[in-house]
């Protein structure tokens, strides 16, 4: 299924069919991939030499990467020749010029979505001046947050406003070695979220931002840091929306997070990207990276997303507890119906002495969707008195479907305490009947039973967000069972 | 009321109502009792519209008005309620969101207006009075964790709060302390009216003790086999299944 690395090799090396002629003004490059593009990505954001530098390393090192197999997903191969490794923002031209144009199946959605007029148009691709693509970000707030010197803003002005942050702590969470995604993002990674919480400040606002694909057939490669400096506070958001296109979409992230001592970051994600259709066409694959770094003593880093999108799902949102006391969480709604696949769990890497982490993961499978939890807990040798708790419960619709749980353990300090707790249940008739005898209709019901069944990692998300969750599950799985 | 003709139904191609004929009258209490697989719990399923029956033939009308083809929150919406056997566990919803959710549905439905958590809230505080139901119980998930009795009495104080025309308690005695029964019958009695009826589907003559049915049915392989008054209870009591049928056949 995977290219093998001599394939890999031939394609990103293969010369582009109209020759290597870069129109500087044109919107998006030719696709394919070789160093002149990862130049040109570098010089086009007017990026320092050290970043050009380190993006080059990354694309070297890629070049000698296969493709990682080993996850329970199964696509064709990705032909990442074909892909258009940078995008700006355009005039969308070739985009719908109104609402009217638009697919009505995808307004129904948005409708039901509660989103705004105005961002309707925004988000099926209609040329509005307030549509991104892969260039910025929405930032919002932004002098109210300046006045306590923190720092929210795309991560193109961080490259250019606070460069010597970027190179402090840029790839030190995930180096760019990590994984054949994380390396790739690493040489062509377009643009993302950058901020920064000074000591000792409580970020009095919840922080987010919204990540949308718009142009077809361009790769997205977004890049976050979040970085929270000694006994800082910070919740951030990041909310996903995407139009329905025919062609999948490769879509490979990457999201640092470092805490320092005294420090928590919450990050909470509603992922809602487009599935593909009932047969499994079109749609995003999603290969994201996602680790935070405890990096001082009694730091916090809590993950809680909710995964109701894509065709393809490979993420481990993951915490390196290095402090000692550090504390990991990860709470994780992960649905897939139609025929999506969803490889996702966390990975708890205890190095500090008593650091504690808890994993809380709720698979549901609809249709003919594919769910996997795969998580690693990993007790280093001086992690004296680790604790880890793991939960992880999966839910049925119909005879379709399938969920599977890969947990793994390693555990090196025999003082660790490390418990895992996993149940398996099915909606069941008897459920179904019991509401709608009570007057609730069916849809109603699933959609109560799916959110009792989620319940424990909606209270981790911040209030709008839980509203958002519960309406996308409930769209999400529209005619799932019946 | 409710009014069953000729009702005959099929699972998996087996036929276990065989021309099956009930009239409950408003304001009414029968008793339905009847030795295992006799059809009891296939017919309350049937009443409220459960699917996997398969209905060959008959009528059921409630208020003139047929029931059959009728999904089962429709069935809710005109008044038909099912205290269940076995009440099911909803992990994770809170019992007061689902009673709340349940009600509204109803009101919504028969034209009356929603109601706020608050006065939501003082109808459950006195419905659960007559009960001795705990409140705790209103923060736990829907019947999770609860004990045969609770449940019981969960589905007694459900039926208080939705105020049905025609409730059917299936077997809702079996497995209760005589405590338990006590409130069980209590809810059921303080429903009763001129515009409420129920069908007690019981195996003992012990909770008609407490709820004083106005008739009494043995349903045997599939049809009412006898119908009287209490006294038939008593006699079922003192001769059991067996002993009934064969005066019967004497006779």
């Amino acid at each position: 299924m995977s290219n093998s690395l001599g394939e890999v090799d031939t394609l990103v090396r293969r010369e582009y069919q109209h020759g290597f002629v870069t129109d500087l003004e044109s919107d998006t490059v030719p696709p394919g991939l070789d160093e002149d593009v990862v130049r040109l990505i570098s010089r086009k954001k007017g990026e320092p030499e050290f970043l050009t530098e380190w993006r080059l390393r990354a694309y070297r090192h890629w070049l000698t990467m296969s493709e990682p197999n080993w996850a329970n997903l199964d696509h064709p191969p990705i032909d990442y020749g074909a892909i258009s490794y940078y995008s700006a923002p355009k005039s969308d031209k070739d985009g719908p010029k109104s609402l009217d144009e638009v697919d009505p199946k995808l307004l129904e959605t948005y409708e039901k979505l509660g989103i705004p007029l105005a961002e309707r148009a925004a988000l099926a691709g209609v040329a509005v001046d307030a549509v991104f693509d892969s260039v910025s970000v929405a930032t919002t707030f932004k002098d109210k947050l300046a006045e306590q010197g923190i720092i929210f803003c795309s991560f193109s002005e961080a490259v250019r406003e606070h460069p010597h942050l970027i190179e402090q702590y840029l790839g030190t969470v995930v180096p760019y070695t990590d994984n054949f995604f994380a390396t790739l993002n690493s040489a062509v990674f377009s643009d993302g979220s950058f901020c920064y919480i000074p000591k000792g400040v409580r970020c009095p606002m919840e922080l987010s931002t919204y990540f949308r694909i718009n142009a077809a057939k361009t790769g997205q490669f977004e890049r976050t840091l979040v970085i929270a400096d000694e006994g800082s506070y910070v919740s951030y958001l990041e909310g996903c929306t995407a139009p329905a296109r025919d062609e999948n979409q490769l879509h490979a992230a990457v999201v640092e997070l470092v805490a320092l001592a005294d420090a928590e970051i919450k990050y909470s994600t509603v992922q809602n990207w487009y599935p593909g259709d009932e047969n499994g066409v079109g749609g995003i694959y999603n290969f994201v990276t996602k680790r935070g770094d405890c990096r001082g003593d009694r730091s916090k880093i809590s993950w809680t997303q909710v995964e109701t999108g894509s065709a393809i799902t490979w993420k481990y949102p993951s915490c390196v507890l290095r402090g000692d006391d550090a504390v990991g969480a990860f709470y994780s709604v992960a649905l897939s119906n139609l025929r999506q696949q969803a490889d996702t769990g966390t990975k708890m890497i205890h190095l500090g002495r008593n650091t504690r982490s808890t994993i809380i993961s709720k698979g549901i499978s609809a249709g003919r969707g594919q769910n996997a939890y795969r998580g690693l807990v990993q007790i280093g040798k001086g992690a004296e008195n680790a604790r880890n708790y793991t939960q992880c419960d999966s839910l049925l619709m119909g005879d379709r479907c399938g969920a599977h749980t890969f947990p793994y353990m390693e555990v090196k300090n025999p003082s660790a305490k490390v418990e895992h707790e996993a149940t398996t249940s099915k909606i069941s008739d008897d459920q179904l009947f019991y509401c709608r005898q009570r007057g609730i209709g069916e849809e109603d019901a699933v959609s109560m039973i799916v959110n009792g069944f989620c319940k424990d990692v909606f209270r981790e998300l911040p209030m709008e967000f839980a509203v958002e969750a519960q309406k996308l599950l409930e769209v999400s799985l529209e005619g799932a069972v019946g | 009321m409710l009014k069953i003709t000729d009702l005959r139904a099929n699972v998996d191609d087996k036929e276990i109502l065989k021309g099956l004929n009930l009239h409950v009258p408003p304001g009414e209490v029968h008793a339905i009792m009847g030795p295992n697989g006799s059809g009891k719990s296939t017919l309350a399923h049937i009443l409220a519209g459960r699917e996997g029956y398969e209905v060959t033939k008959g009528e059921v009308l409630l208020e003139g008005e047929s029931l059959l083809d009728l999904a089962p929150e429709e069935r809710a919406y005109r008044g038909v309620f099912l205290a269940f056997q076995y009440p099911v566990e909803i992990p994770g919803v809170n019992n007061t969101y689902f009673l709340k959710a349940a009600v509204n549905a109803l009101r919504r439905h028969q034209g009356q207006p929603e109601l706020d958590a608050i006065d939501f809230l003082g109808l459950v505080r006195e419905k659960l009075e007559i009960l001795h139901l705990d409140e705790s119980l209103l923060k736990r998930g829907v019947n999770v964790g609860f004990s045969g009795g609770e449940k019981k009495r969960n589905e007694i104080f459900q039926l208080a709060l939705m105020e049905p025309k025609v409730a059917i308690l299936d077997e809702t005695d079996s497995g209760l302390d005589i405590d338990a029964l006590k409130d069980v019958a209590k809810g059921v009695n303080a429903l009763r009216g001129p515009e409420f009826s129920a069908i007690v589907v019981t195996h003992y003559q012990r909770l008609l003790d407490h709820i004083a049915p106005d008739r009494v049915h043995i349903l045997s392989e599939g049809h009412i086999f006898r119908s009287g008054g209490i006294e038939l209870a008593h006699e079922l009591e003192a001769k059991g299944y067996e002993g009934l049928v064969r005066t019967e056949a004497g006779s």
